[in-house]
């Protein structure tokens, strides 16, 4: 009896920097439709870990697999004609480009349309960049330059870009940094219901706890690279490990600044 | 045997000078972030002032004491370059730097003729190193061995000074990152300035040295600055020992060169430098670039295509352009037919730069390949007219090829350093390889048949191809390979990420702008009946850079306006001075420092503030608030 292969499967993934560790073996799944958290501290191998799974890094041993499909150590491009959507912790866009070129350029791309020489590019799949701006909520700023919008439009943006190939899987790397709490909420909540909508995973990394336990199905904990804990949200909140990695010294500290206050 | 040992002495003699040149480019880009292409001017006045010194001075000590006191006036030159032009533009976009630098290697070469005259100078012998030492049967000048042992304790002192002294720890800190030390509060400034003084210091330094091996004359910088560029590609921008290694290398690839390739020596420094093109991009000794920050605040007009009353208007002064033959008489039908086609080079080259984001500074290569196209199939095979225009550019098609896969894996400095390069080795090919280009005497004898024979039919046809080249490239600039042209331009990361393969879309750019440059070089044949290396060479390039910066780098339409004003402008100048080199480069630094969105950037930027200066209904109340202040 065959199973279907998840969505997602990294096993062993490992990288090393010189003598730094940055991730050891680390092993998940990820099924379509899930919304998977990766947390961890400063350091903890998060974005590297990352950077592995599109190809934007290669591992040092490990694998990645996306339906079966072996991607590692595949290329950028190569993994995004799988159907993977990319966003950055530092948005990347086309500056000077306006919002509706950005996402033209995504669906120029997903057509294979890049080497046509004299077609027309400003109404090049325009109906279909309309309604991914309108999905993320940017219909109304179509015709802004892009090197204008404030960073948390940049961001919705990048979602947009990453939405036009249809993505069976969306890795997005701490996608609600720099916004406003409000920003926060209303993208994640967006990208929730995007991915239920058209059963796509959603891979992200994030510090706000708020935004992880609110809207992540499931949670795994990176530590100094390595897995230290998987699981519900609940479960995640409860894991003694992962209360002394996120906040070991600092209740030692409080436990002291109150006895000191008390004296 | 000792032929080869005396072949490869010469060769470390060599790098003696072209190490000091290249060292000095290292640590001014390593700190500001500006390549100089001035260095190369800086290496010629350098020789100059040491030959004037060496001249008047008598004695050893007049010699020594005159070579490096004219290091230390040419660093006081420097000083001043760097106080009054630099520190305007070490915000701007590399281009401008680049271009301004250069503006300034166009006035000293004038200047240069303008003092000592056009004449090769040769100058003193080294008092103390005149003869030739007996190797086996072999001279080996005693001079020679001076330099050899004169470039490892240059390197020994200069690592000193990085490493032992708090200057040195200073230009270490900002060769990694200088907004960093500008933060703990180092004067900037004065780092900077103190920083390019020495890197001037060893540029003329180097060039002094020179005299007793080597004739001075007013060309000197232009061949020492390619030779420079290949160095630093080959060792890596910013680091000393790559400059080191790879000046020795390039120095042996000539010496033993000549032997294996007498005519085209150079092919063998750039096939060494292609290979370490592929396996370190970055050079041997040089790190991977960080991606740059971008200037804050960065907002360019979204492009759009013509709106209907352009489109009239852009029709309207085509047809008056058309009607040109029926009042003017032949000199300006053929000035006419000239501009046209620079009309065609420059938005050839305003594709790759403005579009596709690469500022090359050897498009004339493919230029003048066209032409040198054109003549081949012209005189050798003696095909039709027609044919030869149509061919002919395949070779500059071809060459655009064979480069653009090499330079597009570069970006930045690095790729205009690089195509600069390439075009210079065209230029020698075509001037070396005597028994098919004719060398410096060119191929002469091509000229249009009777059809197109007459001034005003030639006009036609230039006009119309020009026309027909513009439209093509403005449609492509709006098709889905312009746009994603523009996104690598923009950011590779996300072109990446939204599977663009970066490196063949800018390939088939630099493909496209290079068979049409070289339509251009085509009729440029046809026009002037002839072909010389010229019609490859850096002033050329240099031509096409500034016609695209004159318009408005920014802006669509730009290189066409840029190039009408530009030509016509440097027709006329040439005709009236004898200093137009002079003349230009100061041009070309005004544009740089004072006008640097050019001319059709200018008119969009006026236009923009007319438009919100006057909100629609309501240019009565504007006004009082105007006189207000």
């Amino acid at each position: 009896m065959s199973v279907a292969p998840p969505l997602l499967a990294v096993e062993g993934l490992t990288k090393s920097y010189g003598g730094i560790h940055a991730v050891r073996g680390v092993s998940f799944s990820l099924r379509a439709g899930e919304i998977l958290a990766l947390i961890g501290p400063n350091g903890a191998g998060k974005s590297t870990c990352f950077d592995m799974l599109n190809g934007q890094n290669k591992p040092d041993t490990g694998h990645v697999r996306l339906l079966g499909e072996e991607i590692t150590g595949r290329k950028p491009r190569e993994v995004w004609r799988l159907g993977v959507g990319r966003t950055f912790q530092i948005t990347a866009t086309f500056a000077t480009m306006t919002v509706r070129e950005n996402v033209q350029v995504a669906l120029i791309s997903h057509g294979k349309q890049l080497f046509n020489l004299f077609g027309s590019a400003p109404k090049f799949d325009r109906g279909e960049a309309g309604r991914l701006l309108e999905l993320v909520g940017m219909g109304g700023y179509a015709d802004r330059p892009c090197g204008e919008l404030a960073y948390g439009d940049l961001k919705r943006l990048e979602l947009a870009v990453a939405l036009a190939n249809q993505p069976k899987l969306l890795l997005m790397d701490e996608p609600t940094a720099g916004m406003a709490p409000r920003e926060r909420v209303d993208l994640m909540r967006l990208t929730a219901s995007i991915a239920r909508e058209k059963s796509i995973g959603v891979l992200f990394t994030e510090h706000d706890m708020d935004v992880v336990f609110e809207h992540a199905d499931r949670i795994i904990v990176l530590n100094r690279g390595t897995l230290i804990a998987e699981g519900t949200p609940a479960e995640v909140r409860g894991n003694p490990q992962v209360q002394a990695v996120y906040l070991g010294e600092g209740l030692v500290y409080d436990a002291r600044h109150r006895e000191g206050a008390s004296t | 045997m000792a032929f080869y040992v005396v072949q490869f002495l010469t060769g470390l003699a060599s790098a003696a000078s072209l190490f000091l040149v290249a060292s000095g480019l290292s640590i001014i880009f390593g700190v500001t972030r500006i390549v100089n292409f001035a260095h190369g001017a800086f290496y010629m006045i350098g020789a100059y002032i040491a030959f004037t010194l060496t001249e008047r001075l008598s004695g050893a000590f007049g010699f020594w004491g005159g070579i490096v006191l004219a290091a230390i006036a040419v660093a006081l030159i420097g000083v001043l370059v760097e106080m009054v032009l630099l520190r305007r533009i070490y915000h701007a976009p590399e281009l401008f730097q680049l271009l301004a630098t250069f503006g300034l290697t166009l006035m000293v070469e004038d200047l240069v003729v303008l003092i000592w005259g056009p004449d090769d100078l040769v100058g003193r012998r080294a008092p103390g190193f005149k003869g030739a030492i007996d190797f086996f049967g072999q001279n080996i000048p005693s001079y020679d061995l001076f330099l050899i042992v004169l470039g490892p304790v240059v390197l020994g002192i200069l690592w000193l000074l990085f490493q032992r002294t708090r200057w040195g720890v200073l230009v270490r800190a900002a060769t990694q990152d200088r907004d960093m030390v500008a933060a703990l509060g180092v004067n900037q400034k004065w780092l900077f300035t103190s920083v390019f003084a020495v890197g001037v210091f060893l540029a003329a330094l180097g060039g002094a040295l020179q005299i007793p091996r080597d004739a001075v004359h007013h060309a000197m910088d232009l061949r020492i600055i390619v030779e420079v560029f290949v160095v630093v590609v080959i060792g890596g921008l910013g680091s000393i020992v790559g400059a080191f290694v790879a000046a020795v290398l390039v120095s042996e690839l000539n010496a033993f060169g000549i032997l294996i390739f007498p005519k085209i020596s150079i092919i063998l420094v750039f096939l060494v430098m292609a290979v370490v093109l592929i396996v370190r991009p970055w050079g041997l000794f040089g790190k991977p670039e960080a991606p740059a920050r971008k200037t804050p605040g960065l907002t360019v007009n979204p492009w759009r295509p013509l709106t209907q009353n352009e489109r009239l208007m852009a029709l309207a002064a085509l047809v008056i352009a058309a009607t040109l033959p029926l009042f003017a008489g032949n000199y300006a039908l053929t000035v006419g037919s000239e501009i046209a086609i620079f009309v065609i080079f420059a938005v050839s080259l305003h594709f790759l730069m403005s579009v596709g984001g690469l500022a090359s500074f050897g498009h004339a290569a493919y230029f003048g390949l066209g032409a040198y196209g054109v003549a081949f199939l012209a005189k050798m095979a003696g095909l039709p007219m027609i044919v030869c225009l149509l061919l002919g550019p395949l070779l500059g098609c071809m060459g655009a090829a064979v480069f653009g896969f090499f330079a597009v894996q570069l970006s930045g400095v690095y790729f205009a350093m690089l195509t600069l390069a390439f075009a210079q080795i065209v230029w020698s090919i075509a001037f070396q390889w005597v028994s098919v280009t004719g060398g410096d005497n060119g191929i002469l004898g091509v000229w249009p048949e009777k059809w197109a024979a007459s001034p005003s039919h030639f006009y036609w046809l230039a006009l119309g191809v020009a026309t027909l080249v513009t439209i093509a490239l403005r449609a492509m600039v709006f098709s889905p390979f312009g746009y994603a042209l523009r996104a690598t331009r923009d950011s590779l990361l996300r072109t990446e990420a939204i599977g663009i393969n970066a490196k063949r879309i800018q390939w088939t750019a630099f493909v496209i702008a290079g068979t049409t440059a070289g339509i251009g070089g085509a009729l440029f044949a046809y026009l002037k009946g002839s072909v010389f290396p010229d019609n490859l060479g850096i002033s050329l390039s240099v031509d096409a850079l500034v016609m695209v910066l004159l318009g408005g780098v920014e802006t669509v339409s730009g290189a066409v306006i840029g190039a009408i004003v530009y030509k016509a402008l440097n027709i006329w100048l040439v005709s009236q001075t004898d200093l137009s080199k002079l003349v230009l480069g100061g041009f070309i630094m005004l544009i740089v420092v004072v006008f640097p969105k050019g001319i059709v950037g200018m008119l969009e930027m006026l236009a923009q503030r007319r438009r919100k200066a006057s909100p629609p209904g309501s240019p009565l109340l504007a006004k009082p608030i105007e006189s207000a202040e």
